[in-house]
């Protein structure tokens, strides 16, 4: 009998672990490459994170506007992001992004259309052109059902409601991953010439969050335990408008397109707070009053946008403050109002039922309001993590021969804070190149050994909640970790409070190593969620690290203490990763030099 | 400004009597939890609470919590409905409330049940085959009307609560013969795109069994994404199995004008 039997053992050429849209595009793109291409994701096919996406897609195909170009687009993209961005991705990002729509639209998404029929495109935060090509407010659910839809033709290998559980290694580079099914519990080993980590972010880290069970940070922290750089995970972005009632969906999206329909943010006394508040970065692009700014989201090309559309980051903050002042809504938000389109269009009701039809769903069943009559009640919701696995930006491998990321899991594109619909364009471009270098990596790098004592480790290591039936409550150990992370490490941070943190992380983390199981293997919740806490309790220290290390508000990050950006901190990322006594170090790494003509780029879009 | 009604702020609890089904392929049976439900609360909420207080084993899907992923199916109080959509107030107050998993399909463990089959459904169903793009940088031209009946089907979340509903699988377990309402709903889709010129109904009388249906809107009234299955896709999707196979002048028509 050999040592791999008690695994159920398969071989690829390319690994793809997550089947989001950054996933099901490399894989896509890997199997075209004619090499045997398999996925994993820990839900069923097409339940991916993506699918929630509503706004739309990030791409300067100029259908509505045709100032738009790439270069506006990568001006926008860096700008955003604070200038930490990569702008190697933010190049191919601008550059390559309508291909991936159009490419899209070829394999069967069905776009909303212009009056010429072409794809639409709608107004976004920080977006100087209407560049979001979407579908009503349900663009993720399009995408990803797009790439599936094409994806089960291409001859992948799909394994569903799998979780992995670790990377294998062997000489230096990756040769498989370790983990589970759900379903029945039995142990997997899956061995391959290349791996693409395309799982997503790391929301459960916080209390309030629109990001679901899925969101545990499992790609980040399994990358780290072998070695990888994390990179930038200081920067996590709260959305400006999460719901806030009634309490069991806190935190669940109000999309940015209900503000880039015309949707306007008011405090308690009715008054349209974000006017009182222009960063001087944007100065010069803002509306000077609410005529412009209507004008601007009804498509008058010589008007600027209104401030409800400057990036979130700093709409969070101003949302904050006014709750803070007092000035917030009953429970404890702020109002957007879509309802008052109606003084300016006729049938407004209609176009805000065709144009926003999920909110108006979501708001009706979930709330109990009419959007298109009454104003919502909207906070702050932890969103999305720009930080994630440090990569090539050609390539997205990392510095682990054979390991790519893509997707929310990768850092880079997105600097210290990402712009609304470049996420769903990031899965597509940065999929796409994952998938072609796996593939070539493959190529050239067959599957090797894996290493038996690894696999006993983990085994070990996951199965050990089952010894202590009565230990420690995983759901507890969880909902206090974001307990810890909302009250310590959220929108606004300082020393004390992250230091606190960090402290009690690692008394979590203590806590964790005790964790107890009840029942089987067998679709067991409980046991899956203690194995998820070890990489939410990873991902959430290097957020904190990162954070405290950063004395400056930049972006997605505020400090309290440091409430200004910084000249010294605008010259390095954050680099995170595994040191050879077991805990965390910290490097603070120069930031990526600049071609010069794409700093004339900037310049000209200043 | 609109005006704002708040519902009410204070949360006002009641202990609310869940009975889950419990059990895997072997057998099972329904198990008592009493949950303290607060306001706002929706049926997956009282689950996880379950999960978190008193069953943390306890086996069921979800992603979005929002309507989005149809990952929650169940069967509540007998209706196929998602757990997440399923307010605690829209329930009859005093009653137990009875959650078991969808019928059509296989159990797994508790709320979870085996849906590969629309999976492989789907693998079969010819794939979108897109005419020539009329422009040089290879994309359509296409209105919005010509699009809109295609949108309507693809907002499908895949709940597959429609193929738990329908008797032809749920009661007559015809899962061979008959694709199932979700799957009318896709092949619609492809066939109402205006850029697809692949031809899927052959397939539709011969292997995918649209002669099973006979229009009882089952599927559409547990619709959760209200599409109007039944009258928008099934219907017209018959119509033109039988202007192709039945009708001899529109077959005659078609020898000579090829589908564009
Ligand atoms: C409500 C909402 C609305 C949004 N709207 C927009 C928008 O309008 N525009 C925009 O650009 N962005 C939007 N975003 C952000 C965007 O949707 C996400 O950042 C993006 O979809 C992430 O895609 P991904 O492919 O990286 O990961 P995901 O789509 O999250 O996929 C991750 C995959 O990895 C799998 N996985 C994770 N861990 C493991 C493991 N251990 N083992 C096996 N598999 C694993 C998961 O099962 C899943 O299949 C929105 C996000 C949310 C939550
Ligand atoms: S209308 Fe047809 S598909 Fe729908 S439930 Fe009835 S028989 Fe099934
Ligand atoms: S058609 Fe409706 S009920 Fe059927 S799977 Fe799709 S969303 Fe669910
Ligand atoms: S959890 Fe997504 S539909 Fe219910």
């Amino acid at each position: 009998m050999s040592a791999l039997d008690k695994y159920i053992v398969t071989e690829h050429d390319v690994l793809i672990i997550g089947a989001g849209g950054a996933g099901l595009r490399a894989a896509v793109e890997s199997s075209a490459h004619g090499v045997r291409t398999a996925v994993i994701c820990k839900s069923l096919l097409g339940k991916a994170h993506t699918v929630m996406a509503e706004g739309g897609m990030a791409a300067a195909m100029g259908n509505v506007d045709d100032r738009d170009s790439w270069e506006v687009h990568f001006a926008d993209t860096m700008r955003g992001g604070g200038y930490l961005n990569n702008p190697v991705m933010a190049e191919h990002h601008a550059r390559e992004a309508p291909s991936r729509v159009r490419e899209l639209e070829s394999w069967g998404a069905v776009f909303d259309r212009t009056k010429d029929g072409k794809i639409l495109q709608r107004n976004f935060g920080g977006h100087r052109y209407p560049r979001l090509a979407h579908v009503g407010d349900r663009t993720g659910l399009e995408m990803l059902r797009t790439l599936q839809d094409h994806g089960i033709h291409q001859g992948l290998d799909i394994y569903m409601e799998m979780t992995v559980a670790a990377l294998l290694t062997s000489g230096g580079r990756v040769v498989g991953a370790y983990g589970y099914d759900r379903e029945r519990g039995r142990m997997r080993v899956w061995r391959a010439g290349a791996v693409v980590l395309a799982t997503g972010g790391i929301g459960k880290a916080f209390r309030i969050t629109s990001n679901s069970w899925e969101y545990t940070g499992d790609g980040q922290a399994l990358a780290y335990e072998v070695g990888a750089e994390l990179q930038d995970m200081e920067f996590v972005q709260f959305h400006p408008t999460g719901m806030v009632w009634p309490p069991s969906v806190r935190g669940i999206l109000v999309t940015e397109g209900v503000r880039g329909e015309g949707g306007v943010l008011r405090n308690s006394e009715g008054r349209r707070f974000m006017f009182d508040d222009i960063p001087e970065l944007y100065r010069n692009q803002v509306a000077k009053d609410e005529d412009e700014g209507w004008r601007y989201v009804t498509g008058d090309k010589h008007a600027q946008r209104p401030p409800e559309l400057l990036t979130r980051d700093h709409i969070a903050r101003c949302i904050n403050r006014e709750i803070k002042a007092g000035r917030g809504s009953p429970h404890g938000g702020v109002f957007l109002d879509i309802g008052w389109i109606k003084e300016r269009m006729p049938n407004a009701s209609e176009h805000i039922k065709k144009k926003l039809p999920s909110m108006y769903h979501q708001f009706k069943e979930l709330a109990g309001v009419d959007i298109t009559a009454e104003a919502m009640e909207v906070g702050p919701t932890t969103h999305y993590v720009m930080g994630g696995i440090r990569v090539d930006g050609n390539t997205q491998m990392c510095n682990i021969p054979g390991l790519f990321a893509a997707g929310e899991v990768a850092a880079g594109l997105h600097g210290s804070n990402r712009l609304g619909g470049n996420s769903l364009s990031d899965l597509l471009v940065f999929g796409q190149r994952a998938g072609e270098h796996a593939a070539k990596f493959a190529k050239s790098n067959p599957a090797a050994d894996v290493d038996v004592a690894q696999l006993e480790r983990e085994t070990a290591r996951a199965l050990e909640p089952f010894d202590r039936p009565n230990g420690e409550n995983p759901y507890s150990i969880q909902h206090d970790l974001q307990n810890v992370m909302q009250d310590l490490v959220g929108i606004v941070r300082t020393q004390s409070e992250m230091e606190q943190a960090l402290d009690r992380i690692g008394g979590l983390n203590a806590r964790s190593e005790k964790t107890g199981v009840v029942g089987h293997r067998e679709f067991n919740p409980g046991w899956h969620t203690a194995i998820d806490l070890r990489n939410l309790l990873t991902v959430a220290e290097a957020v904190t690290r990162a954070a405290l290390d950063r004395k400056e508000s930049r972006g997605a990050q505020f400090r309290d203490d440091f409430p200004t950006k910084s000249d010294e901190c605008s010259t390095f990322n954050t680099v995170i990763s595994k040191g050879g006594d077991g805990a965390m170090k910290l490097e603070r790494r120069p930031i990526s030099k600049m071609r010069p003509e794409l700093t004339a780029i900037i310049e000209k879009n200043k | 400004m609109a005006s704002h009604t708040a519902n009410s702020t204070e949360s006002d609890t009641r202990t609310v009597v869940f009975r889950i089904w419990r059990g895997d392929v072997n057998g099972g049976q329904f198990v008592v939890y009493p949950v303290e439900v607060t306001q706002g609360m929706v049926v997956l909420d009282c689950v996880h609470k379950i999960q978190a207080e008193q069953a943390q084993d306890l086996a069921c899907r979800w992603n979005c919590k929002a309507g989005k992923c149809g990952s929650c199916s169940a069967e509540i109080n007998g209706k196929p409905s998602l757990m997440c959509m399923t307010r605690m107030d829209m329930m009859p107050v005093g009653e137990e409330i009875m959650v078991e998993p969808m019928q059509a399909f296989p159990i797994i463990r508790d709320l979870v049940t085996d849906v590969s089959w629309n999976f492989e459904v789907k693998k079969k169903i010819k794939p979108f085959k897109p005419r020539k793009p009329d422009n040089a940088d290879g994309s359509w031209t296409v209105y919005q009307a010509d699009v809109e009946r295609a949108q309507e089907f693809r907002k499908c979340i895949e709940c597959f609560l429609c193929q738990d509903v329908c008797h032809v699988l749920r009661d007559h377990h015809k899962h061979d013969e008959f694709i199932g309402p979700r799957s009318m709903v896709f092949t619609a889709a492809l066939e109402m795109n205006p850029l697809d010129t692949e031809d899927r109904l052959a397939d539709l009388k011969n292997r995918d069994g649209i002669g099973y249906c006979n229009i009882t809107k089952c599927c559409t009234k547990v619709c959760p994404e209200h599409i109007a299955i039944t009258d928008n896709a099934i219907i017209p999707l018959k119509e033109r199995v039988v202007d192709e196979f039945y009708d001899p002048i529109t077959r005659l028509f078609r020898m000579f004008r090829p589908k564009s």
